[in-house]
């Protein structure tokens, strides 16, 4: 009898809270943009009253919850392909963009001191070129003094959307790197320490002289670690700085992949910085629940329209106002409610 | 005569039938005593059961499509999709190995310290602390290790380790460098500190059941302080110290997220414990969140499954050893 109380009360709980639960929304993966998600989450429940439970998992586990429908929307750094968003049912957005940096720590080479190229960046983190007065390195720093200390290669030690786009920018410039490694959120590195996380890359780098390493630009920021210079696709030496991350974005094809999937890695462009990287939601053309599409929609179209400042604050980069313009055109096309009607309309 | 006679059984009958009340009672809260507790057992039996069903389940995808083969390759190229166990196998077995190396002696003797030493004003204050050491979470060593011991290692012993080593034969290969600060020997070391604690606590508690009277007539009969303790107080206490011993090893072998910060990472064998190298568990946590496709994630369960079956073989030893130590002391 007893027990029979407690489940009926447990029950009423459980039906009085879903309502209130079905106004928030629901979204898992990445990690990398988790903090500007969480940022922009806040912001929106002070206007909207709507709130965001974003579950920052992994692309993995983001993908997989997307595709067993247990949440809204999934987040994800590494793009689908046009194939498996079909068999998913699933349409495919860049949200916002970041910029990978190489990080080092050589003796008497300050932030911007040194300039790499990508086929030399490959040969380092391949392990062909072991120390830093390597005649590949001095060609490109004729000016610099770089010790004949020998390189420790520093990589992310968990899965993660940032080795995902450093080793896709390295296998495009690459051929070696290509058939020996490839490119994946994990792969199976040549040489080197792995560092959980940014923070555990940015922390080895800093410890470790003669360190070489990649992170978010954020984390090289912060860290005020010294960061090198890359030559681009064009030829030139650029800063990784909110306005060549911006480049690359806006020198890339969005439309050539389904999906917007493009990497923006190894753009053309003189002002474009080589390692550049968006994150992608996915979301389900026919929701299971249309409400809360509609509703996550909706967030993401504010984010686009009011959360650029918010993204900068954080070192991320939005996304230019073209490419907006264009995911917004496929969700009206796309997504759609049990009634065949759009989820989405450009005027709301 | 027959009044009475009718009337006595009645009236005895009253409080008999209410004393088989109270006895009924008692047998049927008994048995829901007994009932609850079973189930209890049985629950961690079911438990028990579950996880190797889950884990064989999950992992099955990847030990049908390796064989043998996962278990003695190195290679963990997520890109390929060929995975082999081996590193990590070698990595959380070589960490433990240190940790077991360092913390059973340092354990021992600050239980020996505790119990048979110790001036009485000390005792409570250094068994605190012992036992706060087992309180701290295991993320905090993790940064403790990675932004303040891994650097002092670096340093200050792991130089020290290859400039003495660098010209003995198997030794130069075992401290090879470059000191990176982090790696085998620095989880190692890490893993000590976080054992210590179940070995000394356990052994101290042990220590103290060993009764007075015995320890008095080793003393009455002439014998050294070390003898009562190398004689009397560790045979007495054998398998507390092996139950002991073997619960610091399972923390040592299960440990995340400390070892995580602090082995570099890298799924490669090296000779040197001072070069990075992974465990199991370490993998699994680094791994898991962004493993994409069947095959990935099914290898890293197959590694759960191999380090719960390690941790198993670990207790049978255990008791093995405890088998034969009573059958020794029989004879």
């Amino acid at each position: 009898m007893k027990l029979n109380r407690i489940f009926g009360a447990v029950a009423a709980t459980m039906l009085m809270a879903a309502p209130a639960l079905a106004l928030d929304i629901s979204g898992a993966g990445a990690t990398f943009p988790y903090p500007v998600y969480a940022k922009w989450a806040e912001a929106y429940k002070k206007e909207t009253g709507v709130g965001l439970n974003y579950q920052s998992i992994g692309s993995g586990g983001g993908i997989k919850q997307i595709q067993a429908k247990t949440v809204t929307f999934g987040a994800t750094d590494a793009p689908l392909k046009g194939d498996q968003l079909d068999k998913a049912g699933l349409v495919q957005f860049p949200m916002v963009m970041g910029g990978i940096v190489p990080v080092v720590n050589v003796e008497g080479v300050g932030p911007g001191d040194l300039t790499l190229d990508g086929p030399t960046l490959a040969k380092i983190f391949l392990g062909q070129i072991t120390s830093w007065d390597d005649p590949t390195i001095k060609k490109l720093n004729p000016d610099a003094k770089l010790p004949s200390s020998a390189i420790a290669i520093v990589h992310r030690s968990d899965g993660s959307g940032t080795t995902f786009n450093f080793t896709n920018y390295l296998s495009k410039v690459s051929p070696d790197w290509k058939d020996k490694v490839g490119s994946a959120t994990a792969v199976e590195w040549p040489a080197g320490l792995g560092g959980k996380g940014n923070e555990g890359v940015a922390n080895y780098v800093a410890q470790t002289k003669g360190a070489i390493g990649y992170v978010e630009y954020a984390y090289a920021k912060q860290n005020k670690l010294a960061h090198a210079k890359m030559i681009n696709k064009d030829g030139k030496a650029v800063e990784p700085v909110t306005k060549s991350f911006q480049a690359a974005a806006a020198n890339a094809d969005w439309m050539s992949q389904p999906g917007f999937g493009v990497i923006l890695t190894d753009e053309p462009g003189a002002d474009s910085w080589p390692i550049t990287a968006a994150t992608f939601i996915l979301i389900h053309k026919q929701p299971q629940d249309p409400a809360a599409a509609s509703e996550a929609l909706k967030f993401f179209a504010w984010a686009y329209k009011s959360g650029a400042p918010m993204a900068e604050a954080l070192d991320y980069i939005p996304m230019p106002e073209k490419v907006v313009a264009d995911v917004q055109s496929v969700w009206a096309k796309e997504i759609k409610g049990a009634d065949g009607r759009a989820l989405y309309s450009a005027t709301n | 005569m027959t009044d009475a006679s009718l009337q006595a059984p009645t009236l005895l009958l009253q409080p008999d039938a209410a004393r088989a009340g109270r006895l009924r009672s008692f047998r049927l809260k008994d048995n829901v005593f007994r009932h609850l507790t079973r189930a209890s057992a049985v629950t961690v039996l079911g438990i028990l059961g579950g996880v190797i069903l889950a884990l064989v389940i999950g992992a099955w995808l990847a030990l049908s499509t390796f064989g043998i083969d996962f278990f003695t390759t190195e290679s963990w190229n997520p890109v390929t999709e060929k995975f082999g166990a081996l590193a990590p196998i070698y990595g959380t077995l070589a960490t433990s190995l240190i940790a077991m190396l360092i913390a059973v002696p340092v354990g021992l003797g600050i239980a020996i310290f505790l119990t048979e030493l110790c001036p009485p004003v000390l005792r409570r204050p250094v068994g605190v602390a012992i036992e706060l050491l087992a309180g701290i979470p295991s993320i905090i060593y993790g940064i403790w290790g990675l932004f303040v011991f891994a650097p002092f290692l670096q340093a200050t012993l792991q130089p020290f380790l290859i400039g003495t080593f660098g010209s003995v034969p198997v030794l130069s290969t075992i401290f090879a460098g470059p000191p990176y600060g982090i790696g085998i020997l620095t989880a190692g070391l890490i893993l000590a500190i976080m054992v210590l604690p179940f070995v000394t606590s356990v052994s101290r508690d042990v220590f103290e059941t060993v009764p007075a009277v015995l320890k008095e007539a080793a003393y009455g009969i002439g014998c050294t302080r070390w003898e009562v303790i190398r004689r009397i107080v560790i045979p007495y206490t054998r398998v507390g110290l092996v139950g002991g011993v073997m619960l610091g090893l399972g923390r040592a072998l299960g440990e995340t997220m400390a070892v995580t910060f602090v082995i570099g990472n890298a799924h490669r064998i090296s000779g040197s414990i001072l070069a990075p190298g992974t465990t199991i568990s370490a993998s699994i946590a680094n791994e898991f969140t962004e493993a994409v496709g069947d095959l990935y994630t099914s290898s890293l369960i197959a590694l759960g499954l191999i380090l719960f079956i390690i941790t198993f073989i670990v207790l049978a030893i255990a008791r093995l050893m405890l088998l034969r130590l009573e059958r020794q002391q029989g004879s």
